[in-house]
C-alpha cells in the first residue's frame, strides 16, 4: 500500500469537442480547444513548475513560476493562463526560463521560514518541491529584511508578523508561511462558494484574510476544508497532521454522513487515520467535501463507544457485559420464546440507512428467512418513503432521475423543502457554481434559507409558503403552466398517457387552483407563483431538487406526485440538466431501500405478493417467504402497545430520538420483551433495550453505500473494528445462533447474492466496482455501464402517469392554544440526531438546538434573544433557547433536532403521510412562552437515561 | 385492541380514502383497496374489518365501498 497521489493538471478540463494539436518540448500533443498550455503539457507527462495553479480552480497567473516560451511569440507567458493554439511550439525549459524561475523562487523563499525539518508540511509541501524543481541553491537577499516570518526584527516588534490562528478546531492558519498564491481564496469562492476569504492589502502587505480580518471561527468560514486542501504550504494545515505527521498510505472510501456520498481518501499511518481528503475522481463530489466528511470522524474513536456486548433482564437494571456467544444465544432464545408464545409475527427488525448495502440485505434476510415474517422497515420510513411511493406511481421507479453532474447543465433549479447548504453541502457547492454561471433559482420554503440569498447567489423567486401547503403551491404552479399554454405537449404526447394528462390538465385548470385563489392559505403572493411557473416552464433545462420538507407531511406522497407532474408537463425528464432529484438524508438510505428494507417489498422494489420474486429468494434461501406485507415502524409501535409485537432487532437507528411523538415510541418500546440495539453508542433507544450489540464504523468494514444518485460506491476497511466485528458479521452470527446456515466470508459474497437475485444489480460485483470506480443502478445487460440518467428513452413504467393532486389541509392546525406552526430542519455542522457529530469538535458551531422565532412573535410574548422558552404542542412540551430572526415568517417557528436534551420530537405529533406513514415532522401547532429552564419531562428523561446507561462494575457512562 | 390504535387505523384509512376520492371516480374504490392490500399488514386489515363488521362508524364511505375489494385476512 502507498499514498494515492492524484495528478494535478493545473487548470480545469475543457469541454470543447474541437481538438487542437501543438508541440510541447518536441512532443506532439492533441487536446480540446480551450485547454491551457499547462494542462496540455501535463497531459503529455510534462510537469511545468507551478504554485498558484490547481485544476480545482480557474487559472490565476500570479505565481510567475509556470512561464514558458513559445516560438514566434515574445516574452514568457504563464502556461496556466495561455490557451493552446494549433501548431504552437512550446518550450517549458530554456536557460532564460530557468533563470527567471530560480529568481522567482529566491524571492518567495526570502520571506519564508526555513524550518522545513520541523514543519508539518514536510514531505507534502509544494513550495519545497518547487524549490527543488528549479534548483534553488541560495537566497542572495538574506532573511534580515522586511518579512512576515519573524515576530521580532532585531529586537523590534515586526508589525507584518501575524500569530497563528488556531481558532478552527480542525486546522490552523499560519500567516508566516503564506506565499499569497490565492489558492485558498479561490477555493473558497470557486469550489465551496462561500467567499469567506479574501486577500487584504496590496503588494508586500497582501495577506489572506478570513472575513474582515477576523479569525477563521468568527468569519463566514464553513470549515469545508477546500482551502486547506488547496494550500501548497503549511499555512493551512489539518491539526491532525500537525499532531500525527504525514500519512504513509491511503485508501479510497465513501463518507458515511449524508446522501451525497462523497469519495474520500482515508490517509493513514498504520491503523491511525491521519486525515480524510476528498478524492478528485469521486463522481459525486469531484474533489470537494464539507466539514462533516472532511473532519468530523473523531466519533469513531470516541471513549463513549461501547465495545462489549451487554444484556439485562429489565430496562431498569444496569447493563451486564457478556461474551458475544452469550449475547447471540440470549437473543436467539428470546426471539424463539417470544414467537412461540405470541406468534410468528410478534418480532421484527429495523435495517440501518447508516450501514452498508450488504449489512442491510442481511438484516432483511434475517427477518424474512429467519423470523419468517416481513416485519422489517428502515429509517427511510421517516424521510423519503413518500418519494418511493410517489415516483413509483408516476414514473414506475422510486429512483431519483439524475446524477449530480447533471446540475452543470441546469438552467433553472427549483429547490423545494430542502436546505442544501446545510443538509447536502457538497451538492450545494456544485449548484451554487452553476448559479454563478447564470442559472436561475426558485426556492419554495417557509424559511429564507441561506441559498435564497448569499454572496453572488440570489434566487429569482422565493415562495415563502405556510408549512403544510406544498400541494397547493405545486398545483398552482401547474395551473399557471397549463392555463397559460406553457405545457410541453410534444413531450407529453410522446412520453406520457395523453388521456391521463387531459384529465389532470382539466383538474389543475380549475379556477380554485389559481395562484390568486390559493394565496389565501399558502400566504404566497399570486404574482410570485405566476412568475416562478413561467420561469420554470420557459427557462431551459429545469431541474427540481427536493428534501424532507416535501415528504414529511400528511400529503408527502401527493407532493412528490405533484413534483413529478411538473417535471413531465414541462418535458424536464430524460436528459442531463433536468429531472426530479430527491436529496436523500443518510449515506445509504437509497441503498437500504434498494435492499428490500420495506415490509412490503423484496430487494429491487418487488412486492412480496409477487410469486416469481418470492420464488427466486425461496429457492436460494430454502424457506417459504410470507406473501403478506409486514408492519412499518409506526405500526410496529402501535402493535407493541396493543401487545402483539414483542421483540425487535434494531441495527444502527435511534428511533427514540429520531421518530415523532417520543412518548408513543417510548411506550411502544417499553411494552416489548426483547429490544436488541446494535449501535456504536448507548443511544436513546438503548434506554429501552435488553440487549446491546456493539457496532462498527464505516472505517472498520468493507461494503458499499448507494448515494442519492443511485451510485454504488465502495466502502473500504482501513482499521480493525474496535468492537471486534463488522456489523455484517454480527448479524451473521446472530442468524447462525438462530439455526441459519449462513457462511459469508466477505461482504463481496453478499453482493454476489444481491446481484444474482436483483435484476437492477445484475452486473454489480466488487471486481466490477474495482474496475469502474462506481456504477449507478440499473447496472445490467441492458445498461452495462450503469445509468447516470433515468427514463432516457421512455419511462420505466411505460407511459408517464399524471396524477391529480388535490390539496388537503393537514389536521394539525393552529388555534387559540397553539397559534404558531413549528417546522424542523438541520444545520451544516451537525448530522441528524447528532450521535456522531456531537462526539466531535463540530459542537463548537452548534452546541445546542435553538428555536428560531420572528421578532414580532417574540415581542408579543416578551421573549428576548437567547431566553429560555417553553415550546408546547398537543403531544408534549420541551424547553430550549430562542433565536430571534426574520428568516422565519411571523407565525412560523423553526428548530433543529440534533441534541437529545432538546427532545424536539416530544413536540411532534403522530400525524403521518396518508400513503406511507412518513411522519409529519414539518408541521406542528405550538405555543411558545418564556420559561425558567428544563421541563419536568426533560428532567425525568435525563434521570431515566442516566439510570439506564449504568454498566455493572463501571463508572457511569457519560453522554 | 386498544381504543387508541383503532382510532388511528380509522384515521389512516380515511386519509387514504381522501386521496383516492379526488382521483377519477371509477378508480377510487379500487385505489383504496389496492393500497390497503399492498401496504397493510394482516393484523391491521383484521382490525379494520372488525370495525367495519361492527358498523364501521367514523369511516369514510369510500373505505366502506372499497371493503369488498380488500383482502380479508384469516382469523388470528
Amino acid at each position: 500500500m502507498s499514498l494515492i497521489h492524484e495528478i494535478d493538471y493545473g487548470t480545469p478540463a475543457s469541454r470543447s469537442e474541437t481538438m487542437v494539436t501543438l508541440t510541447i518540448d518536441g512532443r506532439e500533443v492533441t487536446v480540446p480547444e480551450g485547454t491551457s498550455i499547462m494542462r496540455a503539457a501535463m497531459d503529455a507527462g510534462i510537469e511545468v513548475p507551478k504554485l498558484c495553479a490547481s485544476d480545482m480552480m480557474d487559472a490565476f497567473g500570479s505565481c510567475r513560476l509556470c512561464l514558458v516560451e513559445i516560438k514566434g511569440r515574445g516574452g514568457m507567458p504563464a502556461s496556466c493562463t495561455t490557451p493552446v493554439a494549433p501548431g504552437l511550439e512550446v518550450s517549458t525549459q530554456t536557460p532564460r526560463l530557468k533563470d527567471v524561475r530560480r529568481g522567482v523562487m529566491e524571492l518567495y523563499i526570502s520571506d519564508h521560514p526555513l524550518d522545513c525539518l520541523t514543519c508539518a508540511a514536510n514531505g507534502d509541501c509544494e513550495l519545497q518541491d518547487m524549490a527543488g524543481a528549479v534548483g534553488l541553491r541560495d537566497v542572495r537577499y538574506g532573511y534580515e529584511g522586511d518579512n512576515h516570518v519573524k515576530a521580532r526584527n532585531n529586537g523590534d516588534i515586526n508589525a507584518k508578523w501575524l500569530p497563528k490562528d488556531e481558532s478552527n478546531p480542525y486546522f490552523t492558519y499560519d500567516p508566516a508561511k503564506c506565499i499569497v498564491c490565492s489558492r485558498c481564496v479561490r477555493a473558497c469562492e470557486e469550489v465551496q462558494g462561500t467567499f469567506a476569504l479574501t486577500i487584504g492589502g496590496r503588494g508586500f502587505d497582501s495577506r489572506v484574510s478570513a472575513g474582515m480580518a477576523e479569525d477563521f471561527m468568527s468569519s463566514e468560514c464553513v470549515s469545508c476544508g477546500a482551502c486547506v486542501q488547496a494550500c501548497p504550504t503549511a499555512t493551512l494545515t489539518e491539526k491532525s497532521v500537525i499532531e500525527i505527521g504525514q500519512p504513509e498510505h491511503s485508501v479510497v472510501t465513501t463518507c458515511a454522513y449524508c446522501g451525497v456520498g462523497c469519495s474520500f481518501k482515508a490517509e493513514m499511518r498504520g491503523e491511525e487515520l491521519v486525515r480524510m481528503v476528498p478524492w478528485k475522481d469521486g463522481q459525486a463530489n469531484r474533489g470537494h467535501s464539507c466539514v462533516k466528511g472532511r473532519f468530523a470522524y473523531g466519533y469513531s474513536t470516541h471513549k463513549d463507544r461501547i465495545l462489549n456486548p451487554m444484556i439485562r433482564e429489565k430496562i431498569s437494571d444496569p447493563w451486564r457485559e457478556v461474551t458475544w456467544e452469550e449475547a447471540y444465544a440470549h437473543v436467539a432464545a428470546e426471539f424463539r420464546r417470544i414467537q412461540y408464545q405470541y406468534g410468528r409475527d410478534s418480532v421484527g427488525g429495523i435495517t440501518s440507512s447508516r450501514c452498508t448495502n450488504e449489512e442491510t440485505y442481511l438484516v432483511q434476510k434475517l427477518v424474512r428467512a429467519g423470523f419468517r415474517n416481513n416485519n422489517v422497515d428502515t429509517c427511510a420510513r421517516v424521510c423519503h418513503s413518500p418519494t418511493g411511493y410517489g415516483l413509483g406511481q408516476a414514473f414506475g421507479t422510486s429512483a431519483g432521475t439524475q446524477n449530480f453532474d447533471s446540475v452543470e447543465f441546469t438552467d433553472v433549479a427549483v429547490i423545494i423543502g430542502a436546505n442544501p447548504t446545510d443538509g447536502h453541502p457538497v451538492f450545494a457547492s456544485r449548484l451554487k457554481k452553476r448559479l454563478r454561471e447564470g442559472a436561475k433559482l426558485i426556492v419554495i420554503d417557509p424559511r429564507r434559507t441561506d441559498i435564497v440569498r448569499s454572496p453572488h447567489i440570489e434566487a429569482s423567486y422565493h415562495l415563502p409558503l405556510q408549512p403544510g401547503t406544498n400541494v397547493a403551491i405545486l398545483t398552482s404552479l401547474a395551473h399557471v403552466i397549463v392555463t397559460e399554454g406553457l405545457a410541453n405537449e410534444a413531450f407529453i404526447r410522446e412520453r406520457c398517457d395523453w388521456s391521463e394528462y387531459e384529465d389532470w390538465a382539466s383538474f389543475v385548470a380549475e379556477p380554485y387552483h389559481s395562484p390568486e385563489a390559493t394565496e389565501a392559505y399558502t400566504g404566497v403572493p399570486a404574482d410570485l407563483v405566476r412568475g416562478a411557473a413561467r420561469l420554470f416552464a420557459t427557462g431551459g433545462n429545469g431541474a427540481i431538487y427536493y428534501g424532507l420538507g416535501v415528504t414529511e407531511h400528511s400529503q408527502g406522497s401527493t407532493t412528490v406526485m405533484a413534483i413529478a407532474n411538473l417535471a413531465m408537463v414541462t418535458g424536464n425528464i430524460g436528459r442531463p440538466g433536468v429531472g426530479v432529484n430527491p436529496l436523500r438524508g443518510q449515506n445509504n438510505v437509497q441503498g437500504s431501500c434498494d435492499m428490500g428494507s420495506f415490509p412490503h417489498e423484496l430487494p429491487g422494489y418487488r412486492h412480496v405478493s409477487d410469486d416469481a420474486t418470492r420464488e427466486t429468494f425461496e429457492k436460494l434461501w430454502g424457506v417459504e417467504i410470507s406473501n403478506e406485507p409486514g408492519l412499518r415502524i409506526p405500526n410496529m409501535l402501535d402493535a407493541a402497545v396493543d401487545g402483539t409485537f414483542k421483540g425487535i432487532y434494531i441495527q444502527g437507528e435511534d428511533i427514540l430520538q429520531s421518530d415523532p411523538d417520543t412518548k408513543h415510541v417510548a411506550n411502544g418500546l417499553a411494552a416489548m420483551e426483547c429490544v436488541v440495539v446494535h449501535d456504536l453508542f448507548l443511544n436513546e433507544t438503548a434506554n429501552y433495550a435488553h440487549v446491546f450489540l456493539p457496532g462498527s464504523t464505516f472505517l472498520e468494514k468493507d461494503g458499499t453505500f448507494t448515494n442519492a444518485e443511485r451510485r454504488i460506491n465502495r466502502v473500504r476497511k482501513v482499521m480493525t473494528p474496535k468492537n471486534g466485528y463488522a456489523d455484517w458479521e454480527v448479524t451473521q452470527k446472530l442468524a447462525q445462533a438462530m439455526g441459519m446456515n449462513w457462511n459469508y466470508r466477505h461482504p463481496s459474497e453478499i453482493m454476489d447474492e444481491i446481484a444474482a437475485t436483483t435484476p437492477s444489480f445484475a452486473l454489480v460485483s466488487y471486481d466490477y466496482l474495482e474496475k469502474m470506480g462506481s456504477v449507478q443502478w440499473p447496472c445490467n445487460e441492458k445498461h452495462p455501464e450503469g445509468s447516470p440518467i433515468m427514463h432516457v428513452d421512455g419511462f420505466v413504467r411505460g407511459k408517464g402517469k399524471f396524477i391529480r393532486t388535490e390539496y388537503v389541509a393537514t389536521d394539525e392546525r393552529t388555534g387559540p392554544r397553539f397559534p404558531l406552526l413549528l417546522t424542523t430542519g438541520r444545520i451544516l455542522s451537525q448530522y441528524n440526531v447528532g450521535a456522531q457529530t456531537r462526539r466531535t469538535d463540530n459542537v463548537v458551531w452548534h452546541a445546542e438546538d435553538r428555536l428560531e422565532i420572528h421578532p414580532h412573535d417574540a415581542e408579543q410574548r416578551g421573549i428576548r434573544d437567547g431566553d429560555w422558552i417553553r415550546l408546547a404542542s398537543r403531544a408534549g412540551e420541551t424547553t430550549l433557547r430562542s433565536l430571534i430572526t426574520d428568516r422565519v415568517a411571523p407565525g412560523v417557528v423553526y428548530t433543529t433536532f440534533h441534541h437529545p436534551t432538546t427532545q424536539a420530537n416530544v413536540i411532534t405529533t403522530d400525524f403521518s403521510d396518508w400513503a406511507t406513514n412518513c411522519p409529519e415532522y414539518k408541521v406542528t401547532a405550538v405555543q411558545v412562552m418564556p420559561s425558567n429552564g428544563p421541563s419536568d419531562w426533560q428532567q425525568d428523561y435525563d434521570e431515566q437515561a442516566r439510570q439506564s446507561r449504568r454498566i455493572a462494575g463501571k463508572l457511569e457512562a457519560a453522554e | 385492541m386498544s381504543h387508541d390504535t383503532n382510532a388511528k387505523l380509522i384515521y389512516m384509512a380515511n386519509q387514504i380514502a381522501t386521496f383516492f376520492k379526488s382521483q377519477p371516480q371509477d378508480e377510487a374504490a379500487q385505489g383504496v383497496a389496492t393500497h390497503i392490500n399492498k401496504y397493510w399488514e394482516p393484523r391491521m386489515r383484521r382490525q379494520l374489518f372488525q370495525h367495519i363488521d361492527g358498523g364501521g362508524e367514523g369511516l369514510n364511505p369510500l373505505v366502506l365501498e372499497a371493503a369488498s375489494k380488500i383482502k380479508r385476512p384469516q382469523a388470528a
